[in-house]
């Protein structure tokens, strides 16, 4: 177990360094690269520019302004934004709350949805209900996240008047209940495509198992059929779903941005795209290497995890 | 009954993968769909009387069906069915260039990774990993800000993101593929390593290439129509189903048709190329045959 853990985790280190070289490219591609903020402003001179090029140690080697970087980088020294000049990682921080709630609440839907879902799929397959659902999935992971969410707000705002459009709560009154009526309208939305994933993996993983050599055994044994199904079938079928939360994950991130657009909910997405409207171009890179290491924690997580609750995986 | 059953084993593998294919009714129709939106699309402005950006103020707002305009007008009084056609022109296109991209992309790097292995395999392969990494879409508008945005931009940053994961279906194939007897037996012939890449090994894959193109150009169709929603896409006047959508949400309580028609030509086309996709697996997959 120890062995697959440190192998796991030096793949996934090896990872983290080509993902920040990655990323370390594309800063440079920035108008102007890491100087782009003094670039746009007429009172710098070239002279001047030249000195803070000096000064930031912009004029030396790429790989050795790169190890430089990445070692802020794992100190946490992300940088400061352009806009009020706050460390990086504190304004991501400060509206990573909002989007982790967001994305709980949609995984939970989605998994509860999806597992009944697919299980029943699996169960009675090619049966009226499973064509509709597999029908329903591909459906639901072709419509565009923001326009579903538009027309939500169409329907259960505009015209039923049921749900707030946006914000996360009214001004003054941020309770509970007021916190969770602005929660329905985005988490929805965003659980739309999760749903449809966990439903198609969860009916093919199913009916792997329910074809297995000791669900007939029990069958044979007279144990009833629920707790066949409970017991031996399920339990199994939902292993691999571990691995399935871990692939995931970039998606539901990449929702989230979207839903927070539409419904103008203050997370990590909503800061984004405001960070990119206003060239912050820290702030824009910071999230981009926040996202993609909490990608790679996550599938790391998942990969541990699975070894833990499955012994196979550990002797491969 | 019986000869029908019989013939069935003689036909043709092509034969029998329409065969296949024709029972697969979504798909069908699918293919159906995706002609009647290339056709309208690239047809369709030539029989309008309207011309997608001359803007009308008199005939703003104009609710579909009232008049001459079949879907309305928007804020500008341009004529949304005029614009829906244009802008599948610009949609369509963009899903199927940056599809073309992205295979030429995918392919090449899942061909030399899968075919030499070893440390260029792997280093390749991470890299495919890497990128994965990255949240498309948070990728793709960090790619837009820092470039000029335009449809060739929009185009080539789609491929950008999108090439990974035919890189790891073709990596999958040649690997095994490059074991077989066949490649084997080009090797003993003296044909050059990318000879026996692109013209043995490639071909033989070509099922779940063809399976993962079309997936890829219903994934491109719905990442324009995000990066174009947010403003980092095709830029107006021209229209794409994207920006389309753009200024629909200020306009949700007195305009709502400006959100419906573009949105749900996304949907009909990105649903249309995802059943076309699953019925091709279907067809081309002669071992999904058995159950």
């Amino acid at each position: 177990m120890a062995r697959y853990v440190a192998n796991r985790l030096a793949q996934a280190i090896m990872l983290l360094v080509i993902v920040s070289a990655i990323g370390f490219a594309i800063l440079h591609l920035a108008p102007g690269g890491p100087l782009s903020q003094f670039a746009a402003s007429a009172q710098m001179t070239q002279e001047d520019l030249d000195r803070v090029t000096k000064q930031l140690g912009l004029d030396r080697p790429l790989p050795i302004q790169y190890l430089d970087w990445f070692g802020r980088m794992l100190k946490g020294d992300w940088g400061r934004s352009y806009r009020d000049g706050e460390a990086v990682l504190s304004v991501i921080s400060s509206h990573l709350g909002a989007t982790l709630e967001l994305m709980a609440t949609a995984t939970i839907i989605a998994v509860l949805l999806g597992c009944w879902i697919g299980v029943l799929g699996a169960l009675r397959r090619y049966s009226l209900f499973d064509t509709l659902a597999t029908v329903g999935a591909m459906i639901a992971l072709s419509i565009p996240t923001f326009w579903f969410g538009l027309v939500t707000i169409y329907i259960f705002s505009v015209k039923l008047g049921w749900l707030p459009a946006g914000n996360r709560e009214t001004v003054g009154d941020g309770s509970f209940l007021d916190l969770l009526h602005h929660l329905i309208a985005p988490a929805l939305v965003l659980a739309l495509v999760e749903t449809a994933m966990w439903g198609r993996f969860m009916r093919s993983s199913m009916l792997e198992v329910i074809h297995q050599d000791y669900i007939r055994t029990a069958r044979a044994k007279g144990m009833p059929e629920w707790r066949i199904l409970t017991v031996h079938a399920l339990r199994n079928a939902l292993l691999p779903m571990i691995t399935v939360a871990g692939l995931q994950f970039p998606t539901l991130l990449g929702g989230a941005l979207v839903a927070e657009t539409v419904f103008t909910w203050p997370g990590m997405g909503r800061l984004f795209l405001d960070s990119i409207g206003y060239r912050d171009y820290p702030v824009v890179m910071g999230i981009l290497m926040f996202s993609a290491t909490m990608v790679l924690i996550g599938s790391l997580l998942a990969d541990i995890f699975y070894a833990v609750v499955d012994p196979r995986i550990r002797v491969g | 009954m019986t000869s029908a059953v019989l013939s069935t084993d003689q036909l043709a593998p092509g034969q029998a993968a329409w065969r296949r294919f024709r029972r697969h009714r979504l798909a069908l129709a699918g293919a159906v769909i995706i002609l009647i939106l290339v056709l309208g699309s690239a047809l369709g402005p030539y029989l309008l009387p309207f011309d997608d950006t001359y803007i009308d103020i008199m005939k703003r707002f104009a609710p579909p069906l009232s008049g001459a305009h079949i879907l309305g007008t928007d804020e500008l009084g341009r004529d949304v069915l005029a614009r829906l056609m244009m802008g599948g022109r610009v949609s369509l296109s963009i899903g199927i260039v940056a599809m073309v991209i992205a295979m030429a992309v995918g392919i090449a790097v899942g061909a030399f990774a899968g075919f030499y292995g070893g440390v260029v395999g792997a280093v390749l392969m991470r890299l495919v990993d890497a990128v994965l990494c990255f949240p498309t879409i948070f990728l793709l508008l960090a790619l837009a800000a820092l470039t000029e945005p335009g449809l060739v931009t929009t185009t080539v940053l789609i491929a950008a993101t999108a090439w990974m994961a035919v890189a790891r279906v073709v990596e999958a194939q040649v690997r095994s593929l490059r074991e077989r007897e066949f490649a084997v037996a080009a090797l003993a012939f003296g044909s050059s390593n990318l000879r026996i890449m692109f013209r043995e090994l490639v071909p033989n894959a070509i099922a779940p290439i063809v399976v993962a193109a079309t997936l890829n150009v219903a994934k491109a169709i719905l990442l324009e129509s995000y990066v174009s929603y947010l403003g980092y896409g095709i830029q107006p006047p021209a229209a794409s189903w994207g920006n389309m959508l753009n200024n629909a949400q200020i306009y949700l309580t007195s305009a709502p048709w400006l959100a419906i028609a573009p949105g749900l030509a996304i949907t009909l086309a990105v649903t249309s190329f995802n059943f076309l996709g699953d019925g091709l697996r279907d067809a081309l997959d002669p071992r999904m045959n058995i159950p």
